[in-house]
């Protein structure tokens, strides 16, 4: 009778966690924060296939605007209010909140694969070896130029040429009056804007954001000289009204047949080379991104990952949902539901070993070159403290980007001399970072 | 030119002037209108194109997107509901500071218009933490709470114009006849003063409607309005354009059709006591 009572208990007891393991993810909701774009629109469709495979877990999404949405995962992550379980985050703030303890870990055991992830875009992603957000795609930055104009000018683009040739192409193409410009770049302000592009022509002449000590380099020689090339480059061969122009009017003037040249993020072939949304998507070639003295940190390095805030109560759920996200198999279910050229790049090797996606994307090679050539701990000619190509992985970072950004702007728009601006700029960083204690 | 003719002349350019500026005013709702029955390729295009083969497939794609009646339930109950309590609070207040001024009247109402002085962002980290502790974020609760606080000194200031051009011998007349103060309010002022509270109304229903920054901080899922879809669609990487202004038609469409069946009353309340 004791023992049957013991096997009662012992058999009640494992029913009970049958049931409790079984619905361990019952009637869990996960919110996943993100920006829109065309992956991310992809995977909301495909949601329900995660929550055919995971019975319990529904998804509910909040897409907002790139700087609302850092505000509110800031926000959130600081205040601990858990009202997202999977926040889209970028590569510069990953390594700064996995540092603060902000982030849980990413769980990449067992069959996730995690050394399929493209080296750079890892270690862009981690901090001291551990991995804080699951890359969901990759960008690095290259020239896209149009084949036709380029060829009946007489001239040729090749890798890495130099930033004087690519000088010389823009004046070749040059066509106001047929709506033709040589180069389109982007002008407006912002870390993430002009500041991108013009960092990587920094680098390539030799600059740096800081030196060893932490010292703003904002008017040195090189970033003058790198500065002045780019506001002449651009007021001369570039469109009207350029220091307004970001990505997405870049694009439009691109796909409408109005530059010569664009460089700007990878992630730009696929929309250029879509004849649904561009005018001449036959006559683009691409290149590897222009370089002065040197190679190093002349192409830019970006991803937008997934990651688990630490105040989620739904952590099992967020992991779950990230690994099937940022899976080899969920490019492969992408590739089934909208073909090859839509999945998700920059993130798997395994994605560009694929033949079939080699041959549905034109830019693949291209592609896969200048994000392996970008080395986020190595993106400068004289050494640097900071880590990250276009950007410094420190919270500082983003007030003095944005602040030069609008600097370099207002000399594009001829409101200053680009020596006034990189003063200005300089002595706003400096300012910034002996407020923040760095020396 | 005679007299007659010279006032005909001028009738005729305020004429043709009001209807450029109400063009002027107009076109943005119109472009963006047109731009959602465009394709991506045809919003950009320069320059841009008048005629063109319209498309649903913008609005096909924001229905499959966004759940556009839970962010459209949430505007209703959020604009609704707090116009109500405003309201509720308003009347009384601008009926004692109408009809029962102190010293101190002037002040008071002075000090909660300087409250709309202070930017939102001012006062974002404590609302958003007090919200956290209430468990208020994310709520409909929530933003009925802070649109409320949001647009209370507007509507008492508007109702205590209104009130205020409500001649006092009425009021007194009531009260010989024995009405009480509540008496008066529910049977008096609120009768006399129906249009200029149907457009304060209104117009805290339209303020509400197109507040974006609390509910893009302080909703996620659940009790975000359609401002916030509207700002799902904005994308720096990628061409939206068109899916935006559907968004955007969708999102302005109920309160435009509200405004229009509505704008009697709200032209009435905005000319209320113009003329003595």
């Amino acid at each position: 009778m004791k023992s049957l009572s013991k096997n009662t208990v012992a058999c009640a007891i494992s029913l009970a966690t049958a049931i409790t393991t079984a619905n361990a993810f019952a009637d869990t909701q996960i919110t996943v924060a993100t920006v829109n774009n065309g992956h991310m629109i992809e995977m909301q469709k495909l949601t329900p296939d995660f929550e055919k495979a995971n019975p319990g877990i529904k998804v509910k999404w909040v897409t907002l605007e790139e700087s609302v949405l850092r505000q509110n995962v800031t926000q959130d992550i600081a205040n601990k209010s858990g009202l997202y379980d999977v926040m889209t985050i970028g590569m510069y703030e990953a390594p700064i909140w996995g540092q603060r303890g902000w982030l849980q870990p990413i769980d990449a055991s067992g069959d996730y694969d995690e050394k399929d992830i493209l080296p750079s875009i890892r270690s862009g992603l981690s901090y001291d070896g551990t991995l804080y957000g699951a890359p969901f795609y990759g960008e690095s930055s290259m020239i896209m130029y149009r084949k036709d104009l380029v060829k009946n000018a007489g001239m040729e683009i090749h890798d890495h040429d130099s930033w004087d040739h690519i000088r010389d192409v823009a004046k070749a193409v040059n066509d106001p009056s047929k709506g033709i410009y040589g180069i389109c770049l982007r002008g407006k302000a912002g870390w993430g804007d002009n500041m991108a592009l013009v960092t990587t022509i920094a680098n390539s002449f030799g600059g740096r954001w800081f030196d060893e000590n932490w010292k703003p380099e904002i008017n040195s020689p090189e970033w003058k000289k790198a500065v002045s090339f780019y506001v002449d480059l651009l007021s001369k061969y570039g469109p009207p009204g350029s220091s307004s122009n970001s990505f997405n009017e870049n694009l439009a003037l691109f796909n409408e047949g109005k530059c010569g040249m664009w460089i700007d993020a990878t992630i730009a072939a696929s929309f250029v080379t879509d004849p649904k949304q561009s005018k001449v998507a036959d006559q683009v070639a691409f290149a590897q991104a222009p370089q002065e003295v040197t190679q190093k940190g002349s192409n830019w390095l970006w991803a937008w990952a997934l990651a688990v805030p630490v105040a989620t109560k739904h952590e099992a759920a967020a992991q779950k949902f990230i690994r099937w996200a940022t899976s080899k198999d969920y490019v492969k279910l992408v590739a089934k539901d909208a073909g090859w050229a839509s999945v998700p790049t920059g993130t798997r090797e395994s994605t560009y070993q694929n033949p079939a996606f080699q041959k549905a994307a034109v830019f693949a090679n291209a592609e896969l070159a200048a994000i392996k050539s970008a080395d986020p701990k190595d993106s400068t000619l004289k050494p640097s403290p900071y880590v990250g190509v276009q950007f410094a992985s420190i919270p500082e970072f983003q007030a003095i980007g944005t602040t030069t950004g609008q600097m370099i702007s207002g000399a594009l728009a001829g409101a200053m001399t680009v020596e006034q601006a990189l003063d200005n700029a300089q002595k706003a960083a400096e300012r910034q970072m002996r407020q923040a204690g760095y020396y | 030119m005679t007299l007659n003719q010279q006032r005909k002349l001028k009738t005729l350019i305020t004429g043709l002037f009001a209807w450029f500026i109400a063009l002027l005013l107009f076109f943005p709702i119109f472009w963006m209108f047109l731009t959602s029955f465009k394709t991506e390729l045809q919003a950009i295009s320069v320059p841009p194109s008048l005629f063109f083969e319209p498309t649903l497939d913008n609005f096909k794609v924001v229905q499959e997107r966004s759940d556009y009646l839970l962010h459209a339930m949430n505007s209703v109950v959020t604009s609704f509901g707090s116009t109500i309590i405003a309201l509720i609070i308003a009347v009384p207040a601008a009926y004692s500071m109408a009809f029962f001024p102190s010293k101190r009247t002037k002040d008071i109402l002075l000090w909660m218009l300087s409250t709309k002085m202070l930017p939102a962002v001012g006062v974002l980290v404590p609302i958003y933490i007090l919200f956290r502790n209430n468990g208020l974020l994310d709520s409909r609760l929530g933003l009925i709470i802070i649109f409320t606080l949001m647009n209370l000194p507007i509507i008492i200031w508007m109702l205590f114009s209104y009130f205020k051009d409500l001649p006092k011998e009425i009021l007194e007349a009531a009260r010989m006849d024995g009405a009480s103060p509540w008496g008066e309010v529910v049977k008096v002022v609120l009768p006399l003063s129906v249009g200029g509270i149907a457009s304060t109304a209104l117009l805290s229903i339209i303020l509400c409607w197109n507040e974006a920054f609390w509910s893009l901080n302080l909703t996620a899922s659940n009790a975000a309005p359609l401002t916030a879809m509207i700002a799902s669609y904005s994308s720096p990487e990628g061409l939206f354009w068109a899916k935006l202004s559907a968004a955007s038609t969708l999102a302005c469409a109920p309160i435009v059709i509200f405004g229009w069946f509505c704008q009697k009353q709200l032209v009435q309340g905005l000319t209320f006591g113009a003329v003595k």
